[in-house]
């Protein structure tokens, strides 16, 4: 899953596939601003089918807490 | 021009909006003919643009309902794959001096007026975003601009729509979509019609250009806020008004 999510995220953020991490924060790191983050969301959920409701976003800091974020929706892959 | 674009026009079944509903047809848009209260005159509207040799879709929709607007973006998207120029057109009057405004009167022109805005831009901005593009088109007035005696709510309503058109202006510029408020001033509607003979001089006198507008004064300013022409124009409220809100 990190290496499509890193695809939708260097497209849609539009940095560099080999600047993103686990560890990347989407605001300090890869200089997301808010409607930055929605756009990834909507993108996200369009890949994967699964839906982040807006009072989850706060909790999503990093690339890694998508992931298990994500892991706990049941998507693994 | 529009060719190829497709635009949403609320209210559009008389009066400004169907003048813009027609005038964005001539220019080549594939027009969302949205209405609420009655559909034999959306479907005149419709005639008019097809018998002009354009192409129109009438759809019943309330604005003021959250849930109805989302399923109208809905349709739209399903049916024409997305939109490009939405046109915040539909509104009522409930007009009365404070003293005598009721409570009703307030919450349906500022549902329909102003939050109805809100619904659409709330349902299509996702569409616009992913296509970085869009023009969002807010019809105030200059009630809003001025204020009018006996129209509190109107123009808190209309007021109201150019900060929201501010505020989502600020909200989608670095994706490329434009949102613009037209304020049109006196213009020859249904709406204006039912004034008296005394009431409609005194509004002339305050107008320096002497005279009231028509439709089309709007439409075509609407035309131009929906093209690529305007296309570093964002924010803004471009008063139709004869020099009324100078």
């Amino acid at each position: 899953m990190l290496e499509k999510l890193k695809e939708i995220i260097a497209e849609k953020l539009g940095v560099e596939i080999e600047d993103i991490s686990e560890e990347s924060r989407f605001k300090e790191d890869l200089k997301a601003d808010s409607l930055d983050l929605f756009e990834l969301v909507m993108a996200i959920e369009e890949e994967f089918g699964n839906s982040i409701p807006s009072e989850d976003l706060e909790k999503l800091v990093t690339v890694g807490d998508v992931i298990s974020y994500m892991k706990q929706q049941g998507i693994e892959e | 021009m529009l060719e190829g674009r497709v635009a949403l026009v609320t209210g559009a079944g008389k009066g400004i909006g169907r003048a813009i509903a027609m005038e964005l047809a001539a220019q080549g848009a594939r027009v969302v003919v949205n209405y609420n209260g009655s559909e034999e005159k959306a479907l005149e509207t419709v005639r008019l643009i097809e018998e002009a040799g354009g192409e129109a879709w009438a759809v019943k929709c309330d604005v003021s309902d959250f849930d109805s607007c989302g399923e109208l973006a809905k349709k739209v998207t399903e049916k024409y794959g997305g939109l490009d120029i939405l046109v915040n057109n539909a509104g009522i009057t409930r007009d009365g001096l404070i003293m005598r405004m009721s409570e009703e009167d307030y919450d349906k022109v500022l549902d329909t007026n102003l939050k109805g805005a809100f619904n659409t831009i709330r349902h299509f901005s996702p569409g616009f975003l992913k296509r970085r593009s869009g023009k969002i088109i807010n019809i105030s007035s200059v009630s809003g601009v001025l204020g009018n005696a006996g129209q509190a709510n109107y123009s808190a309503s209309k007021a109201g729509l150019i900060g929201l058109t501010k505020s989502v202006a600020r909200e989608l510029a670095s994706r490329g979509i434009c949102v613009n408020a037209v304020a049109p001033g006196f213009i020859e509607t249904d709406m204006t019609k039912s004034m008296s003979d005394k009431a409609r001089e005194a509004v002339i006198d305050s107008i320096p250009m002497r005279r009231t507008g028509t439709v089309e004064d709007i439409a075509r300013t609407v035309a131009f806020l929906s093209d690529a022409a305007s296309d570093y124009i964002t924010g803004q409220v471009l008063c139709v008004d004869g020099g009324m809100a100078i």
